[in-house]
This record gives structure tokens, sequence and C-alpha cells, in this order.
């Protein structure tokens, strides 16, 4: 190029440019950058021939080290599996009671219990089982499917009114809507329901209609029947809100609460964990 | 030091450029067309019913993508937290993809089934009732909006037109299809052989109209639950 000259002042070259009386340095880059920037590209170079790189007209290069992350992935996964065989192994075919009943393997499970609870059951059932209004409280003993592990653990495996074959489910009636009694006759229920917490006034008439319509899953007395799934009444637990309002809500227009199955979902080693640590969690039985 | 005579020749310097840019462009995007094995075929994964599809519309407005992502990713972490990690297969009829890049909010693309819909609907209206330290705004409102999808049909066949498979009888049965998967009644059996999988049934608690709190929940249930896992094998070159 025309007009490249040393500058006096640098001692370097100048572009040769000139606008208007004004000249450029063309000052080399620094030996260091250079030298990193042509490592990079030889690296670069090793890259391509040991990873997927480049593609080709109807496939791609696929690296010396024939590899992908899907494969690093699933090795990575046997590798955990594999490890974990020291204790899964000693869970198979065993059944939930005898794990709860071996101390070694009570607290394995009670560690992978409290994860895989924080993960999955937490969002509806609280930080340890606290619950929320309409999300049953895991930590005390009032169970409507039963609080045993193989209870529990059923209801986790099967869920409630899950769509699951194997689903747990109860159906509240429609009392009213559908005529069966009248709205007098729902008020006079949930007093008598209300009773058995001491806040109502039990009237006969409510006894009777309770013990007609309400008795086959609750109970004469409210104390619920587990195997119908019918909740417990007299306990002053609600899990759709206490007072007569709730219940008469709930007479009026019944919530049917749904949890999913976690077959599937979970692995059965993971289930009888969960189960176990649930069952801690206060209410076990 | 000839980079003189394009410095001086626009027009030379814009051709060089045209050349260039299209070598890259050749290299990288024409072989995409040939190459088999970066399209896996999985089964099970379809178009959205029309519920569905503006529940996604819904989720899309509000930008829930924002804040959760949904591409579980082949890392152990990821995947004994949300379930097997995402194919690609799983987004194909999205337009646009929801992947994301940020999660404050958990990963989304396997929620289907994990939740119950009283669960979303709690989680919508006050995330706080039910996830004492989630950040997540509350999404009240979408209960108190109705949603005519009248132009449901409209919808798919714009989709069709994007490479989405939908046929005449599903854009011809797009109103019915709607408001049968939002109450579970009229022929709910034809939704779920037009759309295998769909959630039918009232979602927010609330029979007597279809709201877009309803259209929000049927996409979440289903996100993430039309592959069988039980059965997926990777195939080709993803399977080494």
């Amino acid at each position: 190029m025309a007009n490249v000259e040393k500058d006096p002042v640098s001692g370097t070259q100048t572009t040769g440019h000139e606008w208007d009386g004004i000249k450029e340095l063309d000052t080399p880059l620094p030996k260091w950058w250079l030298m990193t920037f042509y490592v990079c590209i030889i690296w670069s170079i090793g890259y391509w021939v040991v990873y997927p790189s480049w593609p080709t007209l109807n496939d791609y290069a696929k690296g010396v080290f024939e590899t992908t992350n899907r494969l690093e992935h699933a090795k990575e996964m046997e590798a955990v599996k594999q490890s974990r065989m020291v204790w899964t192994t000693k869970f198979e075919g065993k059944e939930i009671s005898d794990v709860a009943a071996d101390s070694e393997l009570l607290n394995y499970a009670m560690a992978g219990g409290r994860v895989i609870f924080a993960d999955n059951c937490q969002p509806c059932h609280g930080a340890s089982g606290s619950g929320a209004k309409n999300f049953p409280v895991l930590a005390d003993d009032d169970w409507i499917w039963g609080g045993t592990l193989d209870a529990i653990q059923q209801t986790i495996l099967y869920g409630i009114r899950s769509g699951h074959d194997e689903e747990r489910v109860s159906d509240m009636p429609a009392y009213v809507t559908d005529e069966t009694i009248t709205p007098e006759e729902a008020d006079k229920i949930a007093d008598y329901v209300m009773s058995f917490t001491g806040q109502g006034t039990a009237t006969e008439e409510g006894e009777t209609l309770f013990a007609d319509y309400c008795a086959m899953c609750h109970a004469e007395d409210g104390s619920g029947l587990k195997d119908m799934g019918g909740p417990r009444l007299n306990d002053g637990i609600w899990l759709y809100g206490g007072g007569k309002e709730a219940v008469l809500s709930q007479i009026n227009k019944p919530k049917h609460g749904v949890m999913p199955a976690w077959v599937g979902r979970l692995s059965e080693t993971e289930i009888k964990q969960v189960a176990i640590y649930v069952h801690s969690l206060g209410g076990g039985q | 030091m000839k980079h003189e005579i394009f410095e001086k020749n626009t027009i030379l310097l814009a051709i060089a450029i045209l050349i260039t840019v299209a070598i890259g462009g050749l290299v990288q995007i024409v072989p995409l067309y040939f190459i088999d094995s970066t399209i896996e075929k999985v089964d099970g994964v379809r178009p959205y019913s029309p519920l569905e599809l503006a529940g996604r519309n819904i989720y899309v407005r509000e930008g829930c993508y924002l804040c959760h992502s949904q591409q579980i990713r082949p890392f152990r972490d990821e995947v004994e937290r949300y379930g097997h990690y995402s194919l690609a297969a799983e987004s194909m009829y999205d337009h646009p993809f929801q992947w994301g890049s940020k999660r404050t909010g958990p990963d989304l693309a396997r929620v289907g089934g994990k939740y119950s819909n009283a669960w979303h609907v709690a989680h919508l209206i006050r995330p706080q009732d039910v996830v004492p330290e989630s950040v997540m705004p509350m999404y009240g409102f979408l209960a108190n909006k109705e949603l005519t999808f009248n132009d449901a049909g409209a919808h798919l066949a714009t989709l069709r037109a994007a490479g989405d498979p939908y046929t005449d009888e599903q854009i011809a049965a797009a109103a019915a299809d709607f408001s049968a998967q939002a109450s579970g009644e009229g022929d709910v059996d034809a939704v779920l052989a037009r759309y295998p999988k769909a959630v039918v049934g009232d979602f927010d608690g609330d029979p007597s109209k279809i709201t877009e709190l309803d259209a929000l929940i049927s996409y979440l249930q289903m996100l993430g639950t039309l592959v069988d896992f039980t059965t997926f094998k990777p195939e080709g070159e993803m399977a080494r």
C-alpha cells in the first residue's frame, strides 16, 4: 500500500491512509493475544474431530468419541441406579411394614421420602404435610382413607378419583340439588353435624336425617368410615372449612378432591419411601 | 492489503458479502433438509385440541414462559425432578415453542396430571395459598373471563397452513369439540377420538360457563402426557 511510513514517535508503521492530514497507526495485536487466538483455532479442530460437528449431505460427522448428550445422560442414570441398587434391591419384594421395621431401610426411606415429598406432594399437602384449605393435612391423625402404612401406600399408588382403575373413590351425593332432601332439612343436618363438636343444637329431626342420609359413610356418631372414604365429622378438623356455613355448602354443593395416581410417575421403591415418610409426619397408625 | 479494492467498490463488497453468507447458509441449513436423524419420530404426539389451544394462547399471552421453561434437559437433576427429558417431537406443534430460558418457577414440560384441577385453580387464583414461598403473581381474573372461541376453526386452519396436520373434520368440529371438552357434555367420545389423551371435564369448578381458567388448566393438564415413556425407545442416532 502506498504511503506506508514509520511513525517517528511510536516507531510502528502507519496504515498508509490519510484523511485531512490525519494518519492512522497500524499497531500489531499483542503477541499473547494472537497466540491464544491461534491455539483456540487448533483446539476447535480437535473438537471437530472428537465431537459431532460438521453436517454432510445427508448425515453429519459423529466424532471419534461417538457420544451424545442422551448417551452421557443414560450412562449417568445407569450409574446412579447401580449405586442405589445397594438399597433398592432390599426394598424389592418387601412389604412396606417390613421395610419400616428394618431400622437401616427405614433410615434410607426417610431420607429419600423427604425429598420425594418436597418435589411431588408438598405443593398440595404443604411442607411437612401441614396441608391447606381443600388439601388434607398429613401431619394429624385424621385420615379419610386410613393412616396405616398400607393404606397410605395404596392412596399414593393409585390416587383418589384419579381415573386409575384402582383409584380410591367416594361420592358425596348432592342431596339438595337432586331433591332428595329440602334445604330446610339440609340446614337441620348441618346443625346436627355441628353438634358433634358442641357448636350447634342437635335436633331429633336432624339426628334422624343424618342417620338416614349420611351415616352410611360418615357413621352414626360422625366418626367416619375409612373403607367408604367417609370423612370423620366429629373431631373439629375440616377439609373444606369449618363452621356451619362451610358444612352446609358441602351438603348443598359437595366438593370432591382429586389426588393423582403416582404409580408410573414414581417407582415402587420411591412410593414406599414417601409412604413411610408421610406415616412418620405425626399421624401414622 | 487487498481489502482496499472492496473498500472502494461497494457493489463488489456487496457481492463478496453475499457469497460469504451464502456459503455459511448452505453448510448450516441445507443439510437439515436431508438429515433424517434430526427429526425423531415419536408415537402419541398430536396437535392441540381447540380448548388446549385456547389455553396455550392464554399461556403465551400471560408470558408464562418468562418464568417457566418447558424443556427438561437430559441431566440427572432435571430428570429426577421433572421426569423424562423432553423430545423435539413433543413441541413439534408449538407455534412458537415455549421452551423458555429462565426458571424462576419450575419447569412445566411434564406438569400434566401431576396436580389436581382444584390445585391449579387454587394456585392460579393465589399461588401463596398453596405454596407460601411462591413469588408467582395471581391469575384469579382468568376465572372471571368467559371464553368464547367462536373462531376455533379458523385458528386450526391457520395452524394447518403452518404445517400442523389438522383434518377437515377437526376444523369443522372445532367449536363443538371446544365446548364438549370444557364441559364433559356433548360428543366427548368424538373429542377423545380426535385428540387422544385430552383431559375432559369442568376444570375451574364452575360448570356454568367456560372461562379462560378452564382453557389454561386443560392445557397444563396435558403438558408432557402424550408420549408413553414406558414404551418409548430412542431411535437411530439418538439412541447412541
